[in-house]
């Protein structure tokens, strides 16, 4: 029996040593750090750090992390706050039950917990699929937060239920400034991204989208499924897990049940969407939009000078209306998400490049 | 020749309603089989049935010396069963290349751990795999769609897609549910010459349904003839031909 | 054992309001394939209107029907502005739009109604009395006829009316549906009107039991398990499905909170759902789907 190795003619697909598309990665690549370990910390305040640049980057890497599940495996998760819940208390806990880990190592710690719990709340997708799936994640959702409110014990009998950030630092470094927690954020999401590239560029996600695609299909060709359905939920809830650490130790500097609520998941879904599903720098994009639309809605109802709109509840449900209606708008408008805004910006470039 | 698939006795009903009827049949190693019928005479159910996407009421297969009742779709891809689809079952978001890749998960042996980080098997894997499709996709004179999205392809394009990718793990047996449909003559013309191709080329059994008896009496060694989930007819193509009641059944009320 | 009763009347009462809450989701998810996460939104605007209009002296049946003509103006809204422009989106970008909706509405409720509690007097007496040992509230009883009558109506008019017939029709096979003349924005509206209405009767029975205040949104978190219990397309399932989350919830708070430190009743449901799924994928009144391939 022949087979196809030798029988096919030579495919002649040669690519040269360096072909441009990769030279152009590596140079983005390349700005990117610059921009980010240079540029920013340089210029921005500590306004702009502590309100703004670090929740967006967190936010982002926690769209990264449902875009993992969602986007690419095509799972569904209404839960995604309560794996960062579930990552910051063990942080919180190994911190403080083992004093000599250092932070790389709480952080990893804290992100495996989350898989492991993720794994969990995951193993319905064996059996069922779709939109059913939402129920355990939100069942996740509203135990982790019963979990952390009703047993002082993960918040070390604290009063309030409530964590404080331990002292942030690292070989030495004191991480505490505004300045000091950008560089940790900044230097776990670029290790964070680096991960995630690998992850959907490797046969474990091509094998993810197989079976986001036409499931039948892929068990068909011998993807083993069920094990990679609890593998996306493992990774996705790693992510989050230490996404979940960098939003309350390096953002808030305090968390509890609450920070992590139902509304943070849904913000994380709304990162995902607007962003663009299957997508890793989208995310960040969709981050934007959740943590500035609030500030810059804030900045035009006081220029306003309304009479009426002095009522802060009043203004809360404004923003409320204005936010629903730009995600209704932007699900109609941006099918793609607003990555599609950077791909075509891209594609103009390339194209005035070209002429 | 052995027969590398035998059917025995294989039923198949959803909701009381019979698909298949205690149906036996074999087919040699290296043979091509047609299944032809009526639509809803059970074609489609049957090769769901032999590949584990649906289970059997009763009856039992054995396949490559392997007998068994009901199995897993993974299970019979790695015994070296596979599978085209009537409807496009392709990844549509995925490149053709990526698809066809898709199509060698049968063998991957790296664990999760090596294939995000690329060490081990996984090194390995990417470089026979990535050989592996090229390969398969200059067969089928794919070359130039090789980093397109799937969905953005034409029908009869997609189609050979669909075949690269059943056919780049290399398994015993192939099962082609309607490669031709909705082609022209000259598209199904071609299609018939690869299939005949892997055939004669991997030594590839392959069983087929396919409509156009002009076709099928041309490609297939062995013809087995379905109506309303019953076996009607089963033998060479002369012998089914002649068949009365197979022209009563089928041919002499179609085309 | 009276105790054992009485909270399993209680948490069947809560039950019958998550059931007509789900009543709202499976028409519209009938009809239009969407699971609408505004259905909890909406029964708070109607709430919230209803009682606003009474407190500005407006009679009980004269706020009722202005109330329930704002929710068929709210269907036609939604019908225009939402989802005709994401008619064939995966469902869910539909459940995403819904998400924003309810932002929207109960957004807007509160920006020009305020974000006070309001009490509710619907003119039944929220009274114990006493069955054979038993205490049941009289406005229990009389808030469950009025939910069994509404749902008898439900059934009837859509087993029997042409509306009826083409809404299954469209749930069957929408694009058979349209081909024999059946239009899909009617359709649309009608149905979701017809939610808004299940809507403004969950909101009043409920609104007048909790005080109306915006946390009767909040019961649209608690029609997904009682779906995935009683199954997405059935009217007597989303009751049963409602009976079922209520009773167990109440129960297992009664008996299993004091266990394990606290109140189960936020994630019990979910948990209850999923071991559902687990054993009965369609939920007990669905049918189980063949793939084709």
């Amino acid at each position: 029996m022949a087979s196809i190795q030798d029988s096919a003619p030579d495919a002649a697909h040669v690519a040269p040593a360096v072909s441009t598309p990769a030279l152009m990665r590596l140079a983005l690549v390349a700005t990117g750090l610059v921009v980010a370990f240079g540029v920013v910390p340089a210029y921005a305040t500590d306004y702009w750090l502590s309100s703004i640049i670090i929740p967006t980057i967190v936010m982002g890497l926690a769209g990264i992390s449902l875009n993992l599940l969602q986007g690419y495996a095509g799972l569904v998760s209404l839960g995604s706050a309560a794996f960062m819940s579930v990552g910051v208390f063990s942080a919180y806990n190994l911190i403080l039950r083992a004093p000599d880990l250092p932070l790389p190592g709480v952080f990893v710690l804290a992100g495996l917990i989350a898989a492991a719990v993720g794994v969990v709340f995951g193993l319905p997708a064996l059996r069922i699929k779709g939109f059913y799936l939402a129920a355990s994640t939100l069942g996740a959702q509203f135990f982790f937060q019963w979990l952390f409110t009703n047993y002082p014990w993960f918040s070390n009998n604290s009063q309030s239920l409530t964590i404080s950030a331990p002292r942030l630092e690292f070989l030495g470094y004191d991480l505490q400034s505004p300045h000091g927690r950008y560089l940790l954020v900044v230097s776990v999401t670029a290790l964070l991204i680096g991960l995630a590239f690998l992850v959907v560029r490797s046969r474990l996600g091509r094998e993810w989208m197989a079976i986001r695609d036409m499931e039948t299909a892929a068990s068909v060709l011998g993807i083993r499924v069920a094990r990679r359905k609890l593998e996306a939920y493992a990774v996705s809830s790693f992510f989050l897990g230490i996404t979940g650490v960098l939003w309350g130790f390096a953002y808030l500097g305090t968390a509890d049940a609450h920070t992590y609520n139902l509304d943070k998941s849904f913000q994380i879904l709304f990162i995902v969407l607007i962003g663009g599903t299957a997508t890793i720098f989208g995310n960040f994009l969709g981050a934007a939009f959740i943590v500035l639309t609030p500030i810059v809605l804030d900045h035009l109802v006081l220029a306003s000078n309304v009479a009426y709109l002095s009522d802060q509840g009043a203004i809360t449900n404004l923003q409320r209306v204005i936010f629903g209606a730009i995600i209704i708008f932007i699900l109609i408008k941006e099918p793609d998400g607003l990555s599609a805004w950077i791909r075509r910006g891209v594609e103009a470039i390339r194209g005035r490049l070209a002429s | 020749m052995a027969a590398l698939l035998e059917l025995h006795d294989v039923s198949l009903s959803f909701r009381g309603v019979t698909a298949i009827d205690a149906l036996s049949f074999s087919v040699e190693q290296g043979s091509i089989c047609a299944l032809i019928g009526p639509n809803g005479a059970g074609k489609s159910s049957l090769l769901n049935v032999i590949n584990g996407v649906y289970r059997a009421d009763s009856g039992d297969i054995v396949f490559d010396g392997v007998r068994f009742e009901a199995i897993r779709p993974g299970k019979a891809a790695r015994l070296g069963i596979g599978r085209t689809f009537q409807h496009n079952a392709l990844f549509r978001r995925l490149s053709v290349r990526e698809n066809v890749l898709a199509g060698l998960s049968r063998l991957g042996q790296a664990s999760f751990i090596e294939t995000i980080f690329r060490v081990g098997r996984d090194a390995a894997e990417r470089r026979t795999f990535a050989a592996r499709a090229d390969r398969v996709i200059a067969f089928l004179g794919l070359e130039a769609h090789r980093d397109r999205i799937v969905s953005t392809l034409p029908y009869g394009v997609q189609k050979r897609v669909d075949l690269a990718r059943a056919l780049v793990s290399e398994p015993k047996l192939l099962l082609l549910d309607e490669p031709m449909a909705g082609m022209n003559q000259d598209e199904k013309a071609e299609m018939s010459r690869i299939i005949s191709e892997v055939n004669r080329t991997f030594g590839t059994t392959i069983v087929l349904i396919e409509h156009d008896v002009g076709i099928v009496l041309g490609l297939a060694r062995h013809i087995v003839v379905l109506d309303y989930g019953r076996k009607v007819a089963d033998g060479a193509p002369d012998q089914v031909r002649d068949d009365p009641e197979v022209i009563a059944a089928y041919l002499g009320t179609v085309h | 054992m009276a105790f054992f009763l009485e909270t399993l009347i209680a948490g069947l009462f809560a039950g019958l309001m998550y059931g007509l809450v789900a009543i709202g989701f499976v028409l519209i998810y009938k009809a239009s394939g969407v699971f609408n996460f505004a259905q909890g939104a909406m029964v708070f605007l109607a709430a919230l209107v209803f009682v606003s209009l009474v407190e500005r002296g407006i009679p009980f049946w004269g706020a009722f029907a202005l109330t329930a003509l704002l929710m068929a103006i709210v269907a036609v809204a939604v019908e225009a502005l939402v989802l005709r422009p994401l008619r064939n989106r995966d469902p869910l970008t539909l459940f995403m739009a819904t998400l924003g909706l309810s932002f929207v509405i109960d957004g807007t409720a509160q920006f020009f109604l305020g974000t006070d509690v309001h009490m509710l007097d619907l003119g039944i007496d929220d009274i114990a009395q006493d069955y054979g040992g038993i205490l049941v509230s009289r406005f229990d009883i009389v808030a469950s006829l009025i939910v069994i009558a509404l749902v008898a109506v439900l059934a009837a008019v859509f087993s029997k009316t042409r509306m009826g017939i083409s809404l299954r029709a469209v749930a069957d096979d929408t694009l058979a549906a349209q081909s024999i003349g059946i239009r899909l924005p009617v359709i649309w509206r009608i149905v979701w009107s017809v939610a808004g209405f299940v809507a403004l009767v969950a909101g009043l029975l409920w609104g007048a039991r909790q005080g109306v205040q915006f946390s009767l949104s909040l019961v649209t978190l608690k029609a997904l398990p009682v779906l995935i219990i009683g199954g997405f397309s059935s009217i007597p399932g989303a009751i049963v499905g409602g009976l079922i989350v209520g009773a167990s919830e109440a129960l297992a708070d009664i008996y299993l909170g004091p266990i394990v430190n606290g109140s189960v009743s936020t994630w019990f449901a979910y948990i209850l759902a999923v071991a559902f799924l687990l054993i009965r994928p369609a939920g007990l009144f669905g049918d189980r789907e063949i793939e084709r391939v």
